[in-house]
């Protein structure tokens, strides 16, 4: 189901035009990231996708900015009812306001990405840091490991790790975090060591250790800020793709269920009567959509600003 | 190559048991009543219960119930679902109808994404590319779960252009949209992919001494360029291969289809343990075998990589 691997991999689009930043020597000289910002502030791209995340963001932290309705109130009489003033999107089955599904539901899915991605971005931070700061026979032997992990499709192991961490009792939001967490955080750790060792041979790290450094310190306090963009733009991507995850593992029954409030779960449910309603299935399907879609912009917007060879 | 070979089966050796000991431990070890977890929400009577720890040899420690499970997987032996069907039954009905859904879907991605991808490669930055690539990020955003009911809902229902639902033998037509769905997965990485390495084929100086030579320019591109640009598009197919298993399961769910992936739906939704484990067991090990073929293929077509 994620994506990260190829969104990474892939190409640029051609719509993050070239910047035209060499005008001149008269300029002071500008370092990475302020070149990186002046990038960032010309495409249209990263300013749709910021604004869309803000957006999602203050959605779940503040929903009741949104409606006065209450998600958790439903009368069978009003079932697939139509739009009306008081419900834009109609009802659904249950008779259910969707707008306001709709938008209580963006808190699950941001809280479930977030979580899920910074645990995952632990895991690989370790585990990317050790295998390209080390080498030798830890890397060697870490590489198997990813190795295994990357064998192993992550929807189809979700399923079965989320179905066993889940008791029927719970609704399923740790179960489903602790299995998003474990399971994606392979491209970061192949990220992480890569620029790890791309940052290690270099001359700031070699007088650092000179200057009597110990492990720790050259990692945290030399290597990792130099290393980090990268990192920082799959994990960016990765939420998006995490989000995405939560909603077919939800879908499909092991993810978040009960009376949470979810667009997985809305649209496992509209799906069953989209005959009768499609609005309670098209209406939260749109918002994941473009949820993800924020995020995954968001990454490649940032990746194409820092990345040095697209210049 | 003999040299690659032999460690590239190695390697792929090591990640089958890797993988297949992860998947088995995640479903059995360390749980208080691995049975009634098994069973779901629905309770056990008594001799059922003593059936399947035999069956499953709870009884034993957990290496040896490895053991067992590796030597079943190894024989053919996938164990036997809550509905007492033997899973390898299930699976040669649910894999002819799958490999027909896959093969659609292949065909439908690889139309697409070679053409749309040369077409960009060449005119990088014209209008056609740009348009290209705002589409394939948003088909790259695009979730399965959102995809397929829509795609069920515009097509199928309101438009009535295809079937909405297939029937318990489908027939071409009846899998042209959800094979359209699945291809959909894939097409977004395959453009992009195939779209770099026509621009950085383009670049090199085989084209351009085909070029100096006289060559006409639909030889250049349809011979020379195409060729060596589709290398890298094999790989993709393995790596691709974990989307589309995990999308078969939502796509056949929604459209009806009863392929593996509709068996593996439904047996997580009607909590059919033993269904589940040994049906993501198959696929994982497909998943492992294809991509060690495509990788050895990868090193028959292109000798820079058996030298890495």
């Amino acid at each position: 189901m994620s994506n990260v691997e190829s969104v990474t991999q892939a190409e640029t689009p051609a719509a993050a035009t070239a910047p035209n930043g060499g005008d001149g020597g008269a300029e002071k000289p500008r370092s990475l990231a302020s070149d990186a910002w002046r990038d960032l502030r010309r495409n249209w791209i990263f300013w749709v996708a910021a604004v869309l995340v803000v957006l999602v963001v203050v959605m779940a932290a503040f929903p009741g900015l949104f409606t006065s309705a209450d998600p958790s109130f439903c009368q069978l009489s009003r079932q697939h009812a139509g739009p009306s003033g008081s419900a834009i999107f109609g009802y659904d089955f249950q008779g259910c306001d969707v707008y306001a599904r709709t938008i209580y539901g963006a808190r699950n899915s941001v809280a479930i990405g977030l979580l899920a991605t910074l645990m995952s971005g632990a895991i690989s931070l370790v585990i990317g840091m050790a295998a390209g700061y080390f080498g030798g026979w830890v890397d060697a032997l870490l590489a198997r490991g990813i190795d295994i992990v990357l064998g192993i499709p992550t929807l189809l192991a979700a399923i079965v790790l989320a179905r066993r961490l889940s008791d029927s009792e719970d609704s399923g939001f740790l179960p489903v975090v602790l299995t998003l967490g474990v399971l994606t955080w392979t491209t970061g750790a192949r990220i992480m060591r890569s620029s790890v060792i791309a940052a290690k041979s270099q001359d700031y790290v070699a007088a650092a250790r000179m200057l009597g450094a110990g492990h720790a310190r050259l990692m945290f306090r030399h290597i990792l800020p130099n290393a980090a963009a990268p990192f920082v733009v799959v994990l960016t991507i990765l939420l998006g793709a995490n989000i995405a995850t939560e909603a077919t593992l939800t879908f499909l029954g092991v993810g978040l269920r009960g009376d949470e409030i979810s667009w997985g779960i809305d649209i496992s449910q509209a799906s069953q009567f989209v005959r009768e309603a499609p609005a309670p299935l098209v209406w939260p399907a749109l918002f994941l959509a473009a949820t993800v879609l924020a995020f995954i912009m968001l990454g490649d917007a940032i990746r194409d600003a820092f990345d040095p060879r697209l210049r | 190559m003999f040299r690659y070979f032999v460690r590239r089966v190695l390697q792929g050796v090591l990640t089958f048991f890797g993988a297949t000991f992860i998947v088995y431990a995640l479903m059995f070890a360390n749980q208080t009543d691995p049975l009634q977890a098994l069973a779901g929400e629905r309770p056990l009577p008594d001799n059922v219960r003593q059936a399947l720890t035999e069956r499953y040899h709870l009884d034993d420690p957990f290496i040896v119930q490895y053991g067992h499970y590796m030597r079943g997987l190894l024989t053919g032996d996938f164990g036997v679902s809550l509905t007492n069907r033997k899973i390898s039954e299930m699976m040669s009905q649910a894999w002819p109808v799958t490999i027909r859904l896959a093969v659609l879907a292949m065909i439908i991605a690889v139309m697409i994404s070679v053409t749309a991808g040369i077409i960009s490669g060449i005119r990088r930055g014209g209008p056609f590319d740009t348009v290209t690539l705002v589409i394939t990020l948003i088909l790259l955003a695009l979730p399965i779960v959102v995809l397929a009911p829509l795609a069920q809902l515009l097509f199928g229902i309101q438009l009535k252009w295809f079937p909405a639902t297939a029937g318990a033998d489908p027939g071409l037509f009846q899998l042209i949209l959800p094979a359209a769905v699945l291809a959909s997965l894939v097409i977004a990485t395959e453009i992009r992919v195939t779209r770099a390495s026509v621009a950085e084929n383009l670049r090199a100086d085989y084209v351009r001494t085909a070029r100096a030579k006289g060559l006409s320019k639909r030889r250049v591109i349809g011979i020379h360029v195409l060729r060596n640009s589709l290398i890298p598009v094999v790989t993709l197919i393995g790596l691709d291969l974990g989307n589309l298993m995990a999308g078969a399961i939502v796509t056949e769910g929604v459209f009806n289809i009863p392929g593996v992936g509709f068996n593996l739906f439904r047996g997580i939704r009607t909590e059919d343990g033993p269904l589940v484990v040994g049906f993501v067991s198959i696929l994982v090990i497909v998943f492992i075998v294809v991509n060690l073929v495509v990788d050895l293929l990868y090193a028959v077509l292109d000798p820079r990589i058996r030298y890495e």
